[in-house]
């Protein structure tokens, strides 16, 4: 079974990836660790991405381990630099 | 409590007067504004990038931890994004409270955990032309359980 998911990318990670969104399809039960190694597995530009970026998982910081689910929205938060 | 994120100017006067009641002896207001020079460098103005969505849930959420630290605050903050100019304000927070000491606390809390947790980014503009995005915060990530 395979899961969709929506992969955003915000400020230099953006710069990184040349886009703000793109949808990934994965295995049934990948974690968020899983969705980082399979778009640096991708080659150029995303093996650019750090190997451990904040992620959020549907708007809430969460771990690697965090498992995705169809239609989550998980964004590569890149450091924060708010006020 | 009031928390707003927005590519709107921040009128702080107004944010001020969105706090305090007849049982407060205080009222705090903190405003960020955009300087002119950073790390030696002449500054021309600042692009500021947020997720938005979550960005608003992260701002209500440091409002409410701050209004209910201690015996208690009232506490509004507005955070801007888009383009900014030297001296335009990017966040204000107000804050009031019985005491003076719970207004300071809070204050200091929100503009803190702004620091910490809100995702917003924010690009420099320098004098001549270059652009670069400033260094952040990692924002902290929720303890996993062993073996989940």
């Amino acid at each position: 079974m395979t899961i969709s998911v929506r992969a955003l990318f915000f400020a230099a990670y953006r710069d990184v990836v040349g886009s703000k969104e793109m949808r990934v399809d994965l295995p049934a039960g990948t974690t968020v660790s899983g969705l980082v190694s399979h778009l640096r597995g991708l080659g150029d530009p995303y093996s650019a991405l750090p190997a451990s970026p904040a992620i959020a998982l549907n708007r809430t910081y969460v771990g690697e381990s965090a498992t995705l689910g169809d239609g989550d929205e998980v964004a590569f938060i890149p450091p924060v630099a708010g006020g | 409590m009031h928390a707003r994120i927005t590519a709107d100017p921040i009128d702080p006067a107004a944010v001020l007067g969105r706090v305090g009641s007849e049982r407060d002896g205080a009222a705090l207001l903190f405003v960020g504004v955009v300087r002119n020079h950073d790390e030696g460098r002449a500054v021309a103005g600042m692009r500021y990038d947020t997720y938005e969505e979550m960005a608003a849930d992260v701002l209500e959420a440091i409002a409410r931890e701050a209004a209910e630290r201690g015996t208690g605050a009232d506490v509004a903050v507005v955070h801007r994004y888009g383009e900014l100019s030297v001296g335009d304000v990017s966040v204000a927070i107000a804050v009031a409270s019985p005491h003076r000491a719970e207004s300071f606390d809070a204050s200091r809390y929100v503009i803190e955990e702004i620091k910490k947790r809100l995702p917003v980014w924010k690009k420099e503009r320098y004098v001549g032309g270059e652009a670069q995005w400033k260094d952040g915060v990692v924002p902290a990530r929720p303890v996993e359980a062993e073996g989940s």
